[in-house]
């Protein structure tokens, strides 16, 4: 008897509670498939053109306009890769992408990281002002500026006799105007997040504001300074219209504007050629990427919160 | 080594002043303590000592030398943070011998300072360790190697052991002592607790209000307060204040608190006759207000206590009871029988005691 009561009690408390821990786990397993859900369908979003562009370029010229299903390569070539790789004309392109953009990372962090630490340390009159003002700048589009720039560029080599204009050099001017207010901005949280006890530690120490700044800022904002790297070189190797504006010689063209012009010839697409040297072109800022995930990911979170 | 010295010692932001004008001389191989509430100057006097903040007005100088525009590098100074303010990504041994590097010391002079200065601190296993491989305790024993290898004029302190929890902030506390007795350097500490003060100080400074209230040794700051605010900041648990009114009694004085009245003792009433008449405020430490003996000593006076809350600590009983609408705390003999809602005999120790004037907050 006594038994009988002691299990239809234990059945009794087991019906009254299981149900709650049953509907936390309910509301997570529901969580979890939205989650999956949202996850799958931008999954495929993302990589449906990178996939179209891989089996593009696996494709003959004669494959891709026959009205076979685009979705599958029925006779794989590499002949794509080969030609364009071959071409001295692609090689070009991918050096000056290469030159540009390694010096405008150079450039961006030599301006950046100075400004930033002077901005986020360094009290002045009117710093304030100045850190919002670096930020804006960075909002005003470059399809407004393209055209002020040209005209500068020309007025300067009336004035100076030196040729800006279509050389690959003079992205060197104006793509930092792109990537130094960004990257300064982001440097700028990241810098502020280091405690205020740590410079004055170092001024204690006897450290000067360049010593601060080279051996205690710059070693442990490291993670900030990759995600500034890698935004920079990022937007320096996609950066498209003003490659487009201010170069225009076959030499001194980019890897993206020297894809699209070379490869299409009035109304004829070299649609295999496109995807593989727009497939080729985005492996630097891959593998960039892959190997500093970690620290991008930290370094873009890491500044939000203090600690 | 150094004598340090404020003059009239100012501070401002934009209009506000939180330090109004101090005067202190910090003797050759002194330890002194700032102690106060929050807010009330002592962190920024001694960033202002360090140069980390500017002086809006005055004078600080170091043996005799004006340091007011000497930047903080330039000024000799050692400082611990509250935080510990650690290199993260340096080694202990790094952080310790940044300053050295900094200063270019030979690379044999720069490893034997920082082993002297980890056996001091009993530190020499850590050296190849992150401060984030560090406990507490550990950081801040860092942060003091750091200071120590720098063998510099004057240490500062701000609040180093508010982080660590309660038993390690007694331990280190002596540490500090301990080393503070080793290497003789004048040192400066910052703190917002009175046991810490009491502790460690050669000289307590006690600020409110970006004043400075009293300059004494602990035991004289304990028992002759200048203030009410001294008398009430220093000792746990605090001082009792319970309100009183001074009275003649032919050629003595008498005390009334409420309906009890007590004769001040002959010695003391030269001192108090001119406040013959007034409202003052009666101060008595409650190691000075316990429960009564037959054989009572002299200038006791002894009255009855309702006891409302009792808090037994083992070694001794605290009581608590109301007098005169104050809330009054005694310590009272563990076998004294002490129960919430019955009265015991009180006895105050008369020697013991403070009057302040309500007015000016004076002891008197």
């Amino acid at each position: 008897m006594t038994a009988t009561t002691a299990e239809t009690y234990e059945a009794k408390r087991g019906s009254a509670t299981r149900p709650r821990y049953g509907s936390m786990s309910r509301d997570r397993q529901w969580a979890l498939r939205w989650s999956y859900f949202f996850l799958v369908l931008f999954a495929i979003f993302f990589l449906t053109p990178p996939i179209y562009m891989i089996i593009t370029s696996l494709k003959s010229s004669a494959e891709i306009s026959a009205a076979t299903s685009p979705w599958w390569v029925y006779h794989p070539t590499l002949s794509n890769y080969k030609e364009l790789l071959g071409s001295s004309q692609y090689l070009i392109y991918f050096r000056n992408s290469a030159m540009v953009s390694i010096c405008v990372v150079t450039v961006t962090m030599l301006i950046s990281i100075p400004a930033a630490f002077a901005l986020a340390r360094m009290r002045f009159w009117g710093s304030t002002a100045l850190a919002t003002g670096v930020f804006l700048t960075y909002l005003v589009p470059d399809s407004l500026l393209f055209i002020p720039l040209f005209k500068m560029f020309a007025v300067f080599n009336e004035w100076t006799g030196i040729q800006l204009l279509n050389k690959w050099y003079c992205l060197l001017l104006v793509y930092p105007t792109l990537t130094v207010p960004f990257c300064t901005w982001i440097l700028i949280g990241y810098f502020a997040s280091i405690p205020k006890e740590l410079d004055e530690a170092a001024l204690m120490d006897g450290a000067n504001y360049r010593q601060i700044l080279l051996r205690v800022f710059i070693p442990v904002a490291l993670p900030g300074l990759i995600a500034a790297t890698i935004f920079a070189f990022t937007v320096s190797w996609a950066q498209f219209l003003y490659p487009l504006a201010l170069t225009t010689s076959a030499d001194q063209l980019v890897l993206p504007v020297g894809i699209i012009t070379s490869l299409i010839k009035g109304d004829v697409f070299n649609w295999g050629q496109i995807m593989t040297g727009a497939l080729l072109g985005a492996l630097p800022p891959l593998v960039i990427y892959a190997f500093l995930m970690d620290y991008y990911i930290a370094g873009l979170t890491a500044g939000a919160t203090k600690g | 080594m150094a004598q340090v010295s404020l003059r009239k010692v100012v501070k401002r932001y934009e209009s506000i002043q939180v330090v109004h004008g101090i005067d202190l001389d910090i003797a050759d191989s002194e330890f002194v303590v700032l102690v106060g509430p929050s807010g009330c100057g002592k962190s920024t006097t001694l960033r202002m000592i360090a140069g980390l903040e500017e002086i809006s007005d005055g004078e600080i100088s170091v043996d005799g030398d004006v340091v007011n525009d000497v930047p903080p590098k330039d000024r000799d100074m050692a400082m611990v943070f509250q935080n510990y303010a650690l290199y993260p990504h340096m080694t202990v041994y790094e952080n310790m011998s940044f300053g050295l590097r900094l200063k270019k010391f030979p690379k044999e002079e720069i490893k034997r300072r920082v082993a002297e200065a980890a056996r001091i601190l009993d530190i020499e296993d850590l050296l190849e360790r992150k401060p984030r491989q560090l406990s507490g305790g550990q950081r801040q024993r860092v942060a003091m190697g750091r200071a120590i290898v720098r063998n510099p004029k004057v240490f500062l302190f701000d609040e180093p052991l508010s982080n660590l929890d309660a038993k390690l902030r007694v331990q280190m506390r002596t540490e500090i002592k301990r080393v503070h007795q080793k290497v003789k350097t004048t040192t400066v500490y910052v703190t917002h607790d009175q046991v810490e003060a009491m502790t460690l100080a050669d000289r307590v400074v006690v600020m409110n209000k970006g004043i400075i209230e009293q300059i004494g040794a602990p035991n004289f700051l304990y028992h002759s307060p200048a203030t009410r605010f001294v008398a009430g900041f220093i000792g746990s648990p605090a001082m009792n204040f319970i309100p009183c009114k001074l009275e003649a009694a032919g050629d003595g004085l008498t005390m009334r608190l409420d309906k009890v009245s007590f004769a001040i003792p002959a010695e003391r009433v030269a001192r108090y006759k001119a406040f013959a008449g007034k409202d003052l405020t009666f101060g008595i430490r409650p190691e000075h207000l316990t429960d009564a003996h037959p054989n009572g000593t002299k200038n006791v006076a002894q009255f009855d206590a309702a006891i409302e809350v009792v808090e037994p600590m083992g070694h001794e009983t605290m009581v608590f009871f109301t007098v005169n609408g104050a809330e009054v705390c005694a310590r009272v003999d563990p076998n004294s029988g002490a129960k919430t809602g019955s009265p015991l005999k009180m006895a105050i120790q008369l020697d013991h005691m403070h009057l302040i004037d309500n007015s000016s907050g004076k002891v008197l």
